[in-house]
């Protein structure tokens, strides 16, 4: 079978790595967009830059992945998002930050600009806002017997802000349409420009609750693009915390989305093991969170003396109460009775959109970074990626209790392996342009980042959220649900606000 | 489920004793919070938490106020689903100007009198956010800010010091 690269005609890139970037024509940049919505090759991202587009394809076949560049000098390209969907909201970002033109695209109301900056386009040709502003235009609904619920930016739950429109015919829900980038903070723009740690610290606070993920991404990036090797001990380390973030959030999901079917009972019991794991993680790398530990090069401190030991422990207890609670919820007939054939994402669509995580992997899409692509020290440890083909609420809680054991599985491996020596590298500030491109399967699908270095600081950099990918299916999934099941629903999706505004 | 409710009965409850309040939060309250607003309310704080923009850290934490170790509600201060309910808005994040109208509408919608909490980093300056073209700044920018807690973010136990300061007599 042809690899990926050999049927893309382009311009290979030297300095990028691992995977090649080509620059390309508009043939050829239509070519690879015709790929995609034939579902041969599945998008992982699109990003602009100074007068160029990117985008990252995956060959799932092959397990190759190719960044296809296209320089558009006249500020405009040909569409993704007219003939493949997902990449429509990727291309509104673009337009907003950068100004270029995706011709074609259906939909060219902005996205992330929701009217409120001093500037237009700025990461692009930046110009001073036009004010007034034209209110945004929800799509329109004709029928008899609908009304409207507007929900947010500002939600009734402890939660991130984000704009709901459904439309309603009684209690069924006729459509959802999401209105997102409330909590855009311009991360991509402070990037450029940045030092590889001040950039670091970004990465992680893009999504919080994936802190460990985006660390690990950016620094896959970085350390691809300067071409390092990380010490043994620290590419362990770092996947110790990839599985405590992991777990820590599959158990405030598991807890949360029952809680949200009204069973607060199994929110109680999910909470203490949720908080049980952050105390593990404050003991041993001195954040609950785990944030900053991962750095480019390395990680920022070794696990703290006798950690092995408590980590064990806390494993034990995980594995003596988690059990109890499946069996509460595979044995409450009430609990299943909200969630079994709620909320249900068809496979095609999870396929289509290249959903990672639990939403792609709850609709039989068996996509898992750390296993399809795979990076040290994944590769020398055994574990199994759960798919179900369901797509319902109660699919996506059973990949997570499934997740949950292989995450501990994973950890008493990374304990038992655990090298001894260094842990951190030394990057030398190499003074040519560098770009690497890196993955991570953070616990709600794989984060991609993308870097360019110039003089040892970022000179452009992009961070993909799972979430792009997943938000849009979450309006698919609601459909002819009740409107009372969308907590549910969302949180079954659990989709990073602050992530996908960047 | 049976099985599950009968051992928590038989178990010690995991929740921690109550954290000493802070003095230096307690000093920062003190030109704010008036006695007379104080007898108004009692021991009891309802609690409204606003996203202006955080990366999710914060509420991760603050979510953890309401599991069984901390146990927010012992203490008379519970969250609430609408501003109108609310005493005490905890905001988060750097104030993104895509959240200042509703952060000002959220504010304007809480009846008096209110305290403003500003939680992290963020809300205190900004942080690390800082002097993008997205980004406001502090909360205080945008409303008046009762209190600070600071951490990156701040951990359940800071949090709860920060709230019970609020309940303190001064």
């Amino acid at each position: 079978m042809p690899g990926l690269i050999e049927t893309i005609k382009g311009q290979k890139v030297a300095e990028h790595r691992p995977w090649p970037r080509l620059v390309v024509n508009e043939d050829s940049w239509r070519f690879a967009t015709s790929q995609l919505s034939a579902g041969q090759w599945t998008l992982l991202g699109l990003w602009g830059d100074a007068g160029a587009v990117h985008m990252a394809v995956l060959d799932a076949a092959v397990r190759e992945i190719a960044v296809v560049t296209m320089p558009c000098p006249d500020g405009h390209f040909p569409s993704v998002g007219a003939l493949h969907p997902p990449a429509i909201r990727l291309e509104r970002a673009l337009r907003d930050l950068y100004g270029l033109e995706p011709v074609g695209l259906p939909d060219m109301r902005p996205w992330l600009d929701l009217g409120f900056w001093d500037v237009q386009c700025p990461l692009g040709h930046s110009r001073d806002a036009l004010q007034p502003r034209a209110p945004y235009a929800f799509l329109p609904v004709a029928g008899e017997s609908l009304h409207q619920i507007p929900v947010g930016p500002v939600h009734a739950g402890i939660i991130e802000p984000g704009h709901f429109r459904f439309t309603a015919n009684g209690e069924t829900v006729v459509r959802l349409e999401q209105r997102l980038g409330y909590v855009h903070k311009g991360i991509e723009a402070l990037m450029a420009g940045a030092s590889v740690d001040t950039a670091a610290r970004l990465a992680g606070r893009t999504s919080g609750d994936s802190t460990v993920a985006y660390a690990l991404a950016f620094a896959h990036a970085v350390e691809a693009a300067m071409d390092v090797e990380i010490p043994p001990r620290a590419v362990y380390l770092r996947a110790l915390m990839a599985e405590l973030e992991r777990l820590a959030n599959h158990f405030g999901d598991i807890g949360a989305i029952c809680n949200d079917a009204s069973f607060s009972l199994m929110h109680a019991h999910c909470g203490i093991l949720r908080e049980k794991t952050l105390r593990t993680a404050q003991a041993c790398f001195g954040h609950r969170l785990m944030m900053d530990v991962v750095v480019p090069g390395g990680v920022a401190r070794d696990l703290a003396a006798n950690c092995a030991g408590q980590i064990a422990a806390t494993l034990d207890e995980i594995r003596r109460l988690f059990p109890q609670l499946v069996e509460l919820y595979d044995n409450t007939a009430s609990l299943q009775d909200r969630t079994a054939s709620t909320g249900v994402l068809r496979g095609e669509l999870a396929r289509q959109f290249g959903a990672g995580g639990y939403v792609g992997r709850a609709s039989g899409r068996a996509f898992d970074a750390r296993k399809t692509i795979g990076y040290p020290p994944y590769h020398r440890l055994d574990f199994d990626v759960p798919v179900l083909e369901t797509g319902d609420v109660n699919a996506r809680v059973w990949v997570r209790i499934r997740e949950v054991e292989q995450s501990l599985r994973l950890i008493d491996q990374i304990l038992q392996h655990l090298p001894t020596g260094p842990i951190r590298t030394t990057l030398d500030p190499a003074g040519e342009v560098r770009e690497g491109l890196g993955l991570a399967e953070a616990f709600r699908g794989e984060v991609l980042v993308w870097a360019r270095l110039e003089d040892g600081r970022l000179a452009r950099c992009h961070l993909r959220d799972p979430s792009w990918f997943q938000w849009p299916l979450l309006e698919a999934a609601i459909e002819g649900n009740i409107v009372a099941d969308f907590p549910l629903c969302n949180k079954s999706f659990n989709c990073s606000y602050s992530g996908h505004d960047l | 489920m049976r099985k599950v409710l009968f051992e928590s009965l038989m178990r010690r409850p995991l929740t921690e004793a109550a954290p000493a309040t802070d003095e230096e939060m307690l000093a920062e309250l003190g030109g704010s919070v008036e006695r007379a607003a104080r007898r108004r309310l009692g021991r009891s704080l309802s609690i409204r938490e606003v996203d202006a923009g955080s990366c999710n850290g914060c509420e991760l934490e603050i979510h953890a106020l309401n599991n069984a170790f901390y146990d927010l509600e012992r203490f008379g201060l519970h969250f609430v689903a609408s501003p109108r309910h609310a005493d005490v808005l905890l905001v988060t994040g750097p104030v993104t100007r895509n959240m200042r109208e509703a952060l000002e509408r959220t504010y304007h919608a809480t009846p008096d009198p209110k305290w403003v909490v500003a939680v992290g980093d963020c809300a205190v300056g900004g942080g690390i956010f800082s002097g993008s073209y997205a980004v406001i700044g502090g909360v205080s920018g945008v409303v008046p800010v009762d209190l600070h807690i600071r951490g990156c973010p701040p951990d359940p136990i800071q949090l709860l010091k920060g709230l019970l300061a609020l309940l303190e007599p001064t």
